[in-house]
């Protein structure tokens, strides 16, 4: 990476930044274009290991006066527990918690890559791993709610909505795409093109520092000290960002599965 | 004659008319939301997850046309 640095500074600068960009080299094996080992798969087992590291190690002798750590995750606990699940889907709501609390730390954790200096880029810039996330929501909902209502009556409950019967007709496949189709789609993908042009405008930004320094106008050679400025300053936006999609994401997935648990209309 | 002529990629001009509406939809939102506190501070905590749901399926319009913009601009 700071390989890369050096020759975007000599110049041969790839900007506007493109889809280009996010199919960086692999590791495995070193500087070819495969598939096996590349720095997302290393980011993702980072990340993984980080959440169980430090939730192990923070638990591992819980006390009654919780120590430092043990009081940070607890309260990360207690916060997708009291404020997404049980706010969300009521009472009930404890039993998803810790599927919701897995979900918005690895999500969060992977986020983080896109801010960590020197990494920057996060493995959520890529559809694949939103996409799966999503799939694993969309399951769970239709499954709980399946489990809860039994197959016809989930089906029943939702694709159709209490309205007078001719217009069921209309009804029925808005329902349907709305439910089924768009939203894993939508999940996925508003976390994919967040962090997507979030990275391109950082790209933008460092980038564009180094074409303005590059420029023969000599009068736009300083200004690229200011794009440089604004990359730091969209650098603390995308930390807002990535914490708001990961609380967006886990409070979604907790209104699907609360919608597929209500009784009734 | 040519009064204006435009060369490249025209999804940047195409992006910018796409987010206008979501502009104006996640600014509803939260103004809705300022104001129900503004009136009933008690209910803060209670709308804001919805607050957070309503800013998602808005703002997923404008990232659509980010997605789309690169999918279909080639």
């Amino acid at each position: 990476m700071i390989g890369q640095s050096i020759v975007l500074a000599e110049g041969d600068i790839p900007f506007p930044p493109s889809v280009e960009d996010f199919f960086l080299p692999s590791i495995v094996p070193w500087g070819e274009h495969s598939v096996w080992f590349t720095k997302f798969t290393a980011l993702i087992w980072l990340a993984v290991g980080i959440a169980i590291v430090f939730f192990l190690l923070s638990y591992r002798k819980p006390q009654l006066v919780p120590t430092k750590r043990q009081w940070i995750a607890e309260s990360i606990y207690g916060f997708v527990r009291n404020n997404i699940a049980v706010d969300m889907i009521g009472a009930q709501g404890v039993r998803f918690a810790p599927y919701f609390t897995t979900l918005f730390c690895f999500i969060f954790l992977n986020n983080l890559w896109q801010i960590v200096p020197f990494v920057q880029i996060s493995p959520m810039s890529h559809i694949a791993f939103p996409a799966f996330l999503a799939i694993i929501s969309y399951v769970l909902f239709i499954y709980v709610g399946i489990r809860h209502h039994g197959f016809a009556k989930f089906f029943k409950h939702s694709l159709m909505p209490p309205a007078p019967w001719f217009m069921q007709p209309l009804l029925i496949p808005i329902e349907l795409f709305s439910t089924f189709v768009a939203r894993p789609i939508s999940l996925a993908l508003r976390l994919f093109a967040n962090l997507f042009a979030g990275h391109i405008i950082l790209l933008v930004f460092t980038f564009g520092g180094f074409v303005l320094l590059n420029s023969d106008a000599i009068f736009l050679k300083p200004i690229s000290v200011l794009s440089w400025a604004v990359s730091i300053a969209l650098t603390f936006l995308e930390a807002l960002v990535i914490v708001l999609q990961a609380y967006i994401f886990t409070v979604l997935s907790a209104s699907y599965v609360q919608g597929a648990l209500a009784d009734g209309h | 004659m040519n009064l204006a002529e435009v060369s490249g990629s025209l999804s940047a001009i195409g992006y910018g008319l796409a987010a206008i509406g979501p502009g104006i939809g996640v600014g509803l939102v939260f103004s809705a939301y300022i104001q129900s506190t503004a009136r009933q501070p008690e209910s803060s905590r209670i709308t804001l997850p919805y607050v957070w749901i309503g800013f998602a399926v808005i703002e997923l319009l404008a990232l659509l046309g980010i997605a789309f913009g690169y999918a279909f601009g080639q």
